[in-house]
């Protein structure tokens, strides 16, 4: 295995969103990751999937800083991420760089392109020929030059996300945050943009966090894929792995529900697990295991215990009290 | 058209005013649906599904015209038809779930005070008066329909306080209260989440299976069309290039573009994802000549940049609209 690049571990965010009148004032939480722990190695893609509210899209603005954490430690090449004192070094903010959901309201429409580009050159890149460094950059991700002195709104949809993907690559970054890079586009489009993401992961040796709620797109690009559900991870595996035999319900009710295309595909769905009920509010957790509302193979012990992380199957996590081999397992974290 | 034909759209083109020229959007759009058939309506983002439906529905915005074609249903044609006749189709006639169920419902109306409207309205149209008890009742029975519990406090909450399955729920039972022939279902899982979409799409697919009404099924999901309808259409740039029955287009694509859109989905057996289909959809100012797919075509020849391609059967119920499988491009065709 590589070397570990981004570590994460026991990662909290909670947002206080109001607070309770009687009998006293208490703050009303929303737990949107809740103890959450995984790593980015050197190279390779870490699909996290989710459904909305999962707390996935928190855990990606947490690493790059746009929030703090409420506690837990996050590392990057063993260089502690959220230091006491506050601010993040320029240095590490450089190797850490995100591409954004939306590329319609992530790019400023009153700038050009240029301007655009050289916002993160400026403060990253100091001293360099500036346009010589745009030029460059676009022809990176396979734009023309000329494509520098217009705004954003000429752009096609596809177009407005590889210039994200350029900005984030400005800086010259490590590790690169996608959230939801092509949940926007079409699936034409869609297969352009991860061949352009796939190519720049070879040619400039970066590692990929790579939010999306699409497991079939994971299929095909992640090399380990996470599965969150309210603020929590509930299974890992390498992609062959996870997707050849999933172990956790949740998942076996996400994979069942993809609309597939081919009879091949239609044979890798578990057939067991319809999907039933909703998401809850995060703001009201159910007790022990998150998802036992929603389980079709709920057991008494869901209800109270929340269950720990184990190895289901080899190089395979899951938290699920299926897999548990005694009741009396502790953390193991 | 035959006795069984409930829908069809014939040559229909839409043409969009605009600062600078005419958007020609629909270029001999054709489309039909049977009695209790399920159709699919695939392309992508701005290649005129949504103008199609609306220009079923009369909802078409002023600088629109509609220079040529009709639209037939139940033998009218929904083009001439006056505001009365029309208000008779909406509704009882043809009715429609929209993408976002946020923005389709009232958010300072109950859903009772809107499913209740809707109700009252479809019967007023066939001539009947309904006391205010009686669509109550048929309100509660549509929200048990569509597997909502406790329908007596829904109907009393406003939109903001159900969650996103809820409303759309919520949507196709408002869409079937009024017992349509048609229901027009455009893209109603899309804002949702995978596993929410699935319930819903199991829920108009059990619906519509015990009421046969037809469907027409606009998304850019191929999976979901392959998993829900009977028959799909592929369009590109404003007309059909290809119609097969569901298993038919999955098995055997024919048309460069539905073969090139095929290709780039990503499947869950992996094995990574072709780059697309080089190029953009035109712009519908200066759309190309001839056929519209030919700046992006691996195949174009010279006869693509002249003539629009008509229809070619490839055998019952199969045809594409692509020189390859005319008699003229026979030779050039892939085996």
């Amino acid at each position: 295995m590589t070397e570990e690049i981004l570590s994460v571990v026991g990662l909290k965010k909670h947002f206080v969103v109001g607070h309770t009148r009687w009998p006293r004032r208490t703050p009303i939480t929303v737990k949107a990751v809740d103890g959450v722990s995984f790593s980015v190695h050197e190279g390779e893609t870490l699909g996290l999937v989710g459904e909305s509210g999962s707390g996935k899209s928190t855990v990606a603005y947490t690493t790059v800083g746009m929030y703090r954490p409420t506690s837990g430690r996050l590392t990057f090449n063993g260089r502690e991420l959220f230091a006491d004192n506050g601010g993040r070094p320029q240095q590490l903010r450089k190797e850490i760089q995100i591409v954004f959901q939306d590329p319609g309201s992530s790019l400023n429409p009153r700038h050009t392109i240029r301007e655009i580009l050289s916002m993160p050159l400026r403060v990253h890149q100091k001293g360099k020929n500036r346009v010589e460094q745009i030029v460059r950059l676009l022809s990176h991700v396979e734009m023309p030059p000329e494509f520098m002195y217009r705004y954003p709104h000429t752009l096609s949809g596809g177009e407005k996300q590889i210039v994200g993907v350029a900005r984030a690559l400005a800086s010259d970054p490590k590790l690169v945050i996608l959230d939801e890079p092509t949940s926007a586009l079409d699936v034409s489009v869609q297969a352009k943009t991860i061949n352009l993401l796939l190519r720049l992961q070879r040619e400039m040796h970066l590692s990929y966090l790579f939010i999306t709620h699409d497991l079939s797109l994971m299929r095909n690009v992640a090399s380990r894929v996470a599965i969150m559900y309210l603020g929590r991870i509930c299974e890992v595996a390498e992609t062959a792995e996870f997707f050849s035999n999933p172990l956790h319900p949740y998942t076996q009710m996400l994979l069942s529900s993809i609309p597939v295309i081919s009879a091949a595909e239609e044979e890798l769905k578990p057939r067991k697990v319809i999907s039933a009920g909703e998401i809850p509010s995060p703001v009201n957790i159910p007790s022990g295991c998150s998802f036992h509302t929603r389980c079709p193979f709920v057991m008494e012990v869901c209800r109270r215990v929340d269950p720990v992380m184990v190895e289901g199957a080899p190089g395979h996590q899951v938290r699920c009290h299926l897999f548990r081999r005694s009741h009396d397992v502790e953390s193991r974290n | 058209m035959t006795e069984a034909t409930l829908l069809d759209v014939r040559n229909l083109s839409v043409h969009f005013s605009v600062y600078g020229g005419v958007l020609k959007v629909l270029d001999g759009m054709a489309l039909s649906v049977r009695r209790g058939e399920k159709v699919g309506l695939v392309g992508e983002t701005g290649c005129g599904k949504t103008t199609t439906m609306k220009a079923i529905l009369r909802v078409l915005p002023a600088t629109a015209r509609t220079p040529d074609g009709e639209i037939v249903f139940l033998g009218r044609d929904i083009l001439t038809l006056g505001p009365r006749d029309l208000s008779q189709i909406r509704g009882p006639g043809i009715s429609m779930i929209f993408q976002d169920p946020t923005a389709a419902l009232n958010p300072v109306f109950t859903v009772g005070e809107q499913l209740e409207a809707v109700i009252a309205h479809s019967a007023s149209a066939a001539g009947q008066a309904l006391p205010r008890r009686e669509a109550y009742q048929r309100a509660v029975t549509s929200l048990q329909e569509v597997a909502l519990a406790d329908p007596q406090r829904l109907l009393k909450s406003y939109p903001v306080q159900l969650s996103g399955g809820m409303r759309q729920r919520v949507s196709i039972g408002m869409a079937l209260a009024t017992g349509p022939n048609l229901l027009i279902a455009d893209e109603p899982g899309t804002s949702l989440d995978v596993t929410i979409q699935d319930q819903i799409l199991r829920l108009i697919q059990s619906l519509v299976n015990e009421k046969h009404t037809s469907v027409i099924l606009i998304t850019h999901t191929l999976g979901v069309v392959r998993e829900l309808t009977d028959r799909v259409y592929v369009m590109y740039a404003g007309s059909v290039v290809e119609t097969a029955r569901t298993p038919k287009l999955f098995a055997q694509p024919s048309h460069p573009y539905t073969q090139g859109l095929l290709k780039t989905v990503p499947r869950l057996t992996g094995g990574g994802i072709a780059s697309g289909i080089p190029g953009r959809i035109p712009d519908y100012l200066h759309p190309p000549s001839g056929c519209r797919f030919h700046p992006r075509c691996p195949h174009a020849m010279d006869i693509c940049k002249i003539q629009k391609p008509s229809f070619s059967k490839i055998d019952d119920e199969h045809e594409v609209a692509c020189f390859l499988y005319s008699e003229k491009g026979k030779d050039r065709r892939e085996p």
